[in-house]
């Protein structure tokens, strides 16, 4: 009790340097939770669009991005015919932009396509989809920064297309997206014959295995992924989730700097005070462990602090019309813990210096400071 | 030379020698003690008066293994105190220290200045709690254990440290003008209490202190000046 007293006391006697630390550690916090959640919430949204009502997704090999991917349409035929598998659609990825608005996701699919078909139409008849090359259907979001309506006419890219539908989707992506039958979109983008992917209703997941084998070995430039291993292994989500945390580690590294500011000036202050432990048979263990416990104190209170203002921002963001569907504010427990540690971690760093200076003071000059 | 041999003793046992001690500082250019010899016998109390400067606190110091010497031995209860196996040890459990300032943590209660050294040593809280109700009692700090040491009265400050120097029971007490920074009236009270406690718990004293009239108290006085301890005084 003493001992935590000890530890808490000096960061109780410079209150407001310590409320700058535990801000500065806090801010940190709330910055990389903030990135990774949003960031693994547009992983999540974009893994959702592959996987809506689908196993696998069978792509080129060897892409670094769907966008560039190439599926013959000779592929989909053979694919959609293996007796596993349920049914097969493809999907082409576009991008497209509009006046105001320069990158909009656009998806080219077929009319059976579980998206089109498991959407809740909230104008327009999804029966009517694909029956002419200028349709087009509208996720919610999307209709309204086009401001359009059914039956509009809108200018999408180098064309301009008929709003036969308008349709929500829980997906953020899909809801800011504009749907075209696969050939307009194969058209459009100068990809006649090809899709970006194939997502795969498999009959009995348990061919799953067996599926990833016969892709392999009857098309050597595609491969076929679960979906869960997609997530894992697609090198732009690595990247993006490396970057997540890198720009959060960043804040924490500058949170940690602020750390080690206070301890070091913790330590300036109370040289005689950390002599008289030393003269009262505190070991070079205990004065380092006082001084940890102190950066430890500041990093968990700046941890759960920022937990709290991360969260309570991420709430915020997803009330922004503007972003609705792009955020997602499911934080998992391990991101929690993960952001916890390095707060811990960061501290303990800060802590550093100041600990091994603190442990190298001589009590016998430190009593002679006046 | 060792001049305090003879009246140190008495058949009892040295727990304090210093053989031919030099220890300067500034690298070499301030020579504070020059060759100092000195044994203190177990329950005795000894002050130690010269002028400022003299190496009375440098001596202590060495005694609690706080400073290095530059040449000779110190021993604390017959081991060396440089080659003390565990410097820890020696002031966790064999020596206690009283300073002139009380050197007192201020925003800790008067209880948890006088705990301090049983968190270090790792003494469990029942035994230390009745060690410092004892002391307490003692030193007449009862109905000032909940206190914060900035609401203590200078004398009440001075007996805090005596009562911390003395948690956990030393046999040897170093205080440095442990009366130094008190009026007249309440550094004589002080010094009452000091004698009386380290009477009744056996505890070897080795006091620095200007003051002659309170050294004249103590078993024995010795004059230190120039870096070395003289001719004993008749105490």
């Amino acid at each position: 009790m003493i001992f935590f007293k000890l530890i808490v006391t000096n960061l109780r006697r410079h209150r407001i340097r310590s409320f700058i630390s535990v801000a500065g550690i806090a801010f940190s916090v709330a910055a990389m939770l903030t990135v990774v959640t949003i960031l693994q919430g547009a992983i999540g949204m974009f893994s959702g669009i592959l996987s809506s009502n689908s196993e696998i997704i069978v792509f080129e090999r060897n892409v670094s991005d769907l966008f560039f991917s190439n599926v013959p349409a000779a592929a989909v035929e053979e694919i959609a015919g293996w007796p596993m598998v349920d049914h097969a659609d493809p999907v082409l990825f576009g991008i497209v932009s509009s006046a105001d608005h320069p990158i909009i996701t656009c998806f080219g699919v077929t009319a059976a396509d579980a998206r089109i078909r498991k959407a809740t139409w909230l104008a327009g008849d999804r029966l009517t989809f694909a029956q002419h090359a200028d349709d087009v259907v509208l996720g919610e979001r999307a209709a309204e920064f086009l401001g359009a309506r059914l039956n509009d006419h809108v200018p999408i890219g180098h064309g301009v297309f008929h709003v036969i539908g308008i349709l929500k989707t829980a997906n953020g992506f899909e809801d800011g997206g504009v749907f075209m039958p696969l050939s307009s979109a194969q058209s459009f983008f100068h990809k006649e014959g090809t899709s970006s992917v194939i997502t795969i209703k498999l009959r009995n997941k348990d061919d799953a295995a067996s599926f990833k084998s016969m892709v392999r070995a009857t098309f050597p430039n595609l491969i076929g992924l679960e979906d869960a291993e997609f997530t894992r292994s697609y090198s732009q989500f690595r990247i993006l989730k490396a970057t997540a945390w890198a720009v959060g580690g960043c804040g924490l590294v500058l949170g940690g700097l602020g750390v080690a500011n206070t301890m070091i000036m913790s330590v300036f202050t109370r040289i005689r005070e950390i002599a008289i432990l030393r003269v009262n048979g505190f070991s070079h263990l205990q004065i380092a462990a006082m001084i940890f416990g102190e950066s430890a104190v500041v990093s968990l209170l700046g941890a759960v602090l920022g937990l709290v203002t991360g969260t309570c921002f991420l709430f915020a963001l997803k009330l922004v019309p503007a972003l609705h569907g792009y955020v997602d504010v499911t934080i998992q427990p391990v991101v929690m813990l993960i952001v916890i540690l390095l707060a811990l971690l960061t501290g303990i760093f800060g802590a550093l210096y100041p600990a091994i200076y603190a442990m190298r003071i001589r009590a016998v000059e430190a009593l002679r400071f006046e | 030379m060792n001049l305090s041999t003879a009246q140190a003793s008495n058949q009892k046992r040295i727990v304090l020698r210093a053989e031919g001690v030099w220890k300067s500082y500034d690298d070499g250019t301030i020579a504070v003690l020059k060759g100092v010899d000195f044994e203190v016998a177990e329950g005795e109390t000894v002050a130690l008066c010269g002028p400022s400067g003299c190496g009375k606190s440098t001596l202590l110091h060495l005694f609690g293994g706080l400073d290095s010497l530059d040449r000779g031995r110190v021993s604390v209860n017959g081991v060396e105190v440089n080659r003390h196996r565990d410097l820890l040890r020696l002031l966790r459990h064999e020596v206690g220290f009283v300073f002139q300032l009380h050197n007192l943590i201020p925003d800790l209660t008067l209880a948890e200045n006088c705990l301090i050294p049983t968190v270090a040593a790792g003494i469990d809280h029942h035994t230390a709690q009745a060690r410092l109700r004892q002391l307490a009692g003692r030193t007449g700090l009862t109905h000032r254990l909940g206190h914060r040491i900035q609401k203590l009265s200078g004398g009440e400050r001075q007996r805090t440290a005596l009562c911390r120097a003395l948690m956990n029971k030393p046999k040897i007490l170093l205080a440095d003008e442990p009366t130094g920074s008190l009026d007249e009236h309440t550094s004589g009270t002080v010094f009452e209490l000091l004698l009386d406690i380290v009477a009744t718990e056996g505890v070897t004293l080795v006091m620095a202190t200007h003051d002659r009239g309170l050294a004249g108290r103590c078993d024995r006085l010795l004059e230190m000046h120039d870096g070395r301890i003289h001719e004993p005084v008749p105490a």
